[in-house]
């Protein structure tokens, strides 16, 4: 866990754009009279979009952009409140800076980085992932950041790191959620080291070409995108490698129904509801859920020969 | 305005304010929460107050209210866009249509003991009227569950129905609250007898504990909600027990 200095509690600017460009944006689409269920996605005319050679990146994917209102206005952030709508009630005033990220555990370069010297050495690129809950919606929504692999490599884990683990902040006095024991506090979320080694696998600083809006995990998360989105943790503050399985928070609170691979599986069902199909969001006809959420492809082999029914 | 009909009993017990409680009985509904015109029923029980005229048809409206709010908002998110159920409008609406069930089972169950407390029978009628909402929201929670959610696929509804528990249990208790429908009737009550009939509608009480269980299956994480449902049934059906050991010991 870090110290944050009470320093003063004005809200930096680059906090405040986001909620102006998403009005500036509803206007727009409000203007061009597309702000509807199932067109507002086509709008998304991103600037300095990377071009699509990226693994994952799938142009036929650009179409169906989650709108940004929806992206940034519904999800789950139990640290601001178990309402889909309460993390972006909530985040706003979240202070994502100063900001800093410890890196610990089987490295040879442990550190403690401010969050501008953690990104710096790296490229930021553009990808448009699938995005599937855990509770059977998705969307379609394009990340800014760089491969997880790039900075593993940097920091040089040992050869006994099979497994990497990431912690959100824990910080009650910000995190209305936190004050009451609806997980283990803080939130750890974890990956074989061959998966966040995997290209696909990336950490994520912004959205929709913008900075990452608080309530989508400000200032860091990362993003798996043939996992289920519980397994993306936001607002990292620590990264650790580690030789055991880490102990994921949703697992550890219902084991049951949450696994620690959580790879999207349209043939195992969550013992409540079926994973065969998923909701889009801003559409209302469900559609079919695919195997690793279309990546199957380029991860599949990551899990061979694993029985997937009992390590799902 | 026409002068109150007194009723029977209207005459017995009262004392010097009679007068301004008949006045009070013939002045419309709002004006009969006047001071003096509602009599304190556990020391005169004999002077009870008097169901409004109107209230039964404002009570019908009113209890109409959550499906058309639901219906409107629904047809706004799918066909304008709107956000008024969430992003993901067919969960919202699921979620918001059960709450309602238990809402109006909840006001169902607190009936009887309201005329306990307030001894004033012609709440009785209540009873049923609460107790075909329900059901009926209940139907359209079921319908909303098949239509929008399951999309018919009927391969998966049976699936659902016969493996997932708390779909089986939701499920049983919207079955369970069929026959109770069926002989809603006062024909129904006389055909039966009164003793028949009050057993059989006693299956209410299952229906609604099957209903909590069914809420609290499909909460994810945060039991808040279902927590308080349950406060509320516990203290509906622990005053039942109460009263029937009372009644067995005395």
């Amino acid at each position: 866990m870090i110290i944050r200095s009470k320093s003063s509690s004005d809200i930096p600017s680059s906090e405040i754009t986001p909620e102006s460009v998403y009005l500036n944006r509803r206007n727009f689409l409000k203007e061009a009279g597309l702000l509807g269920a199932s067109t507002a996605g086509l709008l998304a005319g991103l600037p300095g979009c990377a071009r699509g050679e990226e693994p994952g990146q799938d142009q036929d994917l650009k179409a169906e952009l989650t709108s940004y209102e929806d992206a940034t206005s519904y999800n789950n952030y139990y640290e601001f409140g178990t309402d889909k709508e309460d993390p972006k009630a909530n985040a706003q005033n979240f202070k994502t800076k100063p900001w800093s990220v410890k890196v610990e555990g089987l490295v040879n370069k442990p550190a403690t980085y401010q969050l501008e010297d953690f990104v710096k050495p790296h490229k930021l690129e553009e990808r448009i992932y699938r995005h599937r809950c855990v509770e059977a919606w998705s969307m379609v929504i394009p990340w800014l950041g760089f491969p997880m692999a790039d900075l593993i490599r940097r920091v040089e884990p040992t050869g006994s790191a099979k497994y990497i683990e990431f912690t959100t902040l824990l910080d009650p006095k910000q995190m209305p959620g936190q004050r009451i024991p609806i997980l283990d506090w803080p939130y750890v979320e974890g990956l074989r080291l061959d998966e966040a080694m995997h290209p696909l696998t990336m950490f994520v600083v912004g959205m929709y070409g913008k900075t990452l809006p608080n309530q989508n995990g400000a200032p860091l998360r990362h993003v798996v995108p043939w996992k289920y989105g519980f397994k993306g943790c936001k607002s990292i503050v620590r990264i650790r490698f580690t030789d055991k399985e880490p102990r994921t928070a949703w697992n550890v609170a219902a084991p049951n129904e949450y696994g620690f691979y959580a790879n999207v599986n349209p043939t195992v069902d969550h013992p409540r509801w079926s994973q065969a199909r998923e909701r889009v969001i801003g559409k209302i006809r469900r559609r079919e859920t695919q195997m690793f959420n279309g990546y199957a492809d380029q991860v599949a082999s990551l899990y061979a020969g694993m029985d997937l029914r009992k390590l799902y | 305005m026409t002068s109150a009909r007194v009723p029977a009993g209207g005459a017995v017990g009262q004392g010097a304010s009679s007068e301004v409680r008949e006045e009070a009985r013939g002045a419309p509904p709002e004006l009969q929460s006047t001071p003096g015109s509602r009599s304190r029923p556990h020391r005169k029980p004999a002077a009870p107050f008097k169901e409004p005229r109107y209230l039964h048809a404002v009570v019908i409206a009113l209890s109409c209210l959550p499906f058309v709010w639901g219906a409107l908002a629904l047809a706004s998110d799918v066909f304008r866009g709107t956000n008024y159920l969430t992003a993901e409008p067919v969960t919202e609406i699921e979620h918001y249509t059960g709450k309602w069930i238990l809402r109006f089972l909840a006001l169902t169950l607190s009936i009887t003991p309201a005329i306990a407390i307030t001894r004033l029978g012609w709440l009785i009628r209540y009873r049923r009227t609460f107790g075909l909402f329900a059901f009926s929201y209940a139907c359209v929670h079921f319908l909303l569950y098949l239509t929008l959610d399951l999309e018919l696929y009927f391969s998966e509804i049976w699936e659902d129905i016969s493996e997932r528990a708390y779909i089986t249990i939701g499920f049983t208790a919207l079955v369970l609250l069929i026959p109770l429908v069926v002989t809603s009737t006062k024909a129904a009550i006389r055909r039966m007898g009164a003793k028949r009939w009050k057993a059989l509608h006693r299956l209410v009480y299952v229906s609604s504990v099957l209903g909590i269980i069914h809420f609290w299956m499909s909460v994810k994480r945060d039991l808040t909600s279902p927590i308080l449902f349950s406060l509320l049934f516990a203290t509906l059906l622990g005053w039942r027990a109460v009263r029937a050991m009372r009644a067995r010991s005395a």
